[in-house]
């Protein structure tokens, strides 16, 4: 149960987001622009993967899964292609320019300072732009920040993964922008 | 020198802004909104809180700027700012104050670290619902700030003039671009 009497039984962020309308409206639009905004060179399902990989790295259950199946239905792939990822990214089956940005994703998840310049020129050398690397810091250090108000607050979440599944492809399709503030 | 092109000379998380004005808009709308929006807590118990975490990262540019705008708003208490960060001694708190500042410190660390007894020992000292959910994502957010502002290896001025001139600016005018 809620640390606090957030007066909704939605789960995960979508509580505190309900319960406090005039932060929740702003970490929408943040997620909106960061994950699903289509003027952006990252995919969506690169952009949700590293939401996941994060929010895996921070052990919060709700994101990671239900940004795992947005990656997963962005790339048309099996639930265990995500976990993979999640569990050893080098040797799994992705492009190389996405291996470096989790590098750096994962450097971010632990602390701003750990990110190198080695990073960032492997970053680079893979064909990574500036605002490519600007949206995967923003991504995980966002995502270092729902990670903590979902479990900060001690919110619940359902626990079949089915369920994150079967809501990925309605949250493509409506964005982050409106979502989860009606009760 | 930060990692990506942004101009020169424009201290932190202010370089980033300008570098991608699209997330800039709803970052600077979350800060007004956490320290300076309708909460039971003050702004400055909320930038006293935003410092702390910030050091707690060891991010100089957060912590200087928001521990400045925390001096000028608290006036004549402006001593407990370097009481909290550098003697860490916090008697001059209240007990709801040292409780609020003891979760956000958990949330630094992972959201899963704060405890029920922590809440509890919160509400015992007089936190309401409302404290609880602001320091939380104050903390959180200052977990984002923080890591945004040194993965980019973004400028930190090292004079305390800079700070000055920028904490009496949020003290006054807040975070609205």
């Amino acid at each position: 149960m809620a640390y606090i009497d957030l007066q909704n039984d939605l789960p995960g962020i979508r509580g505190p987001m309900v319960y406090r309308p005039e932060t929740g409206t702003i970490l929408n639009e943040l997620a909106e622009i960061l994950l699903h905004d289509d003027n952006n060179t990252l995919s969506r399902g690169d952009r949700e993967m590293i939401g996941a990989y994060v929010s895996s790295e921070n052990d919060c259950f709700f994101c990671q899964h239900v940004h795992g199946a947005m990656a997963q239905h962005y790339y048309q792939s099996e639930m265990s292609f995500i976990d993979s990822i999640k569990k050893d990214y080098q040797t799994a089956d992705i492009s190389e320019k996405l291996k470096t940005l989790l590098a750096i994703a994962g450097s971010v998840q632990k602390s701003g300072k750990l990110v190198t310049q080695e990073q960032i020129d492997a970053a680079k050398l893979q064909g990574a732009s500036d605002r490519e690397i600007h949206d995967t810091v923003l991504i995980a250090a966002a995502f270092c920040m729902f990670n903590r108000y979902v479990d900060g607050l001690n919110t619940w979440a359902p626990k079949e993964r089915q369920v994150y599944i079967d809501r990925a492809a309605m949250r493509a399709r409506d964005g982050y922008s409106q979502s989860g503030l009606q009760k | 020198m930060a990692y990506i092109q942004v101009e020169e000379g424009i201290p932190g998380i202010r370089s980033l802004f300008q570098f991608n004005p699209e997330t800039g808009g709803p970052l600077c709308d979350l800060a007004q909104a956490l320290l300076r929006g309708p909460s039971p807590l003050s702004a400055a118990e909320r930038e006293l809180i935003a410092a702390y975490v910030s050091h707690r990262n060891g991010c100089m540019f957060c912590m200087n700027s928001h521990a400045m705008a925390a001096r000028c708003l608290l006036g004549d208490q402006q001593h407990i700012v370097d009481e909290i960060l550098i003697e860490q001694n916090t008697s001059a708190l209240s007990a709801k104050m040292k409780s609020l500042l003891l979760i956000a410190g958990k949330v630094q660390v992972n959201g899963k670290s704060v405890k029920a007894e922590d809440i509890e020992m919160a509400r015992n000292a007089g936190a309401g619902d409302a404290d609880i959910h602001d320091t939380v994502l104050i903390a959180a957010s200052f977990s984002m700030f923080n890591r945004y502002v040194d993965g980019l290896n973004t400028l930190t001025p090292s004079g305390r003039w800079a700070y000055e001139e920028m904490g009496k600016r949020m003290s006054e005018k807040g975070y609205q671009l």
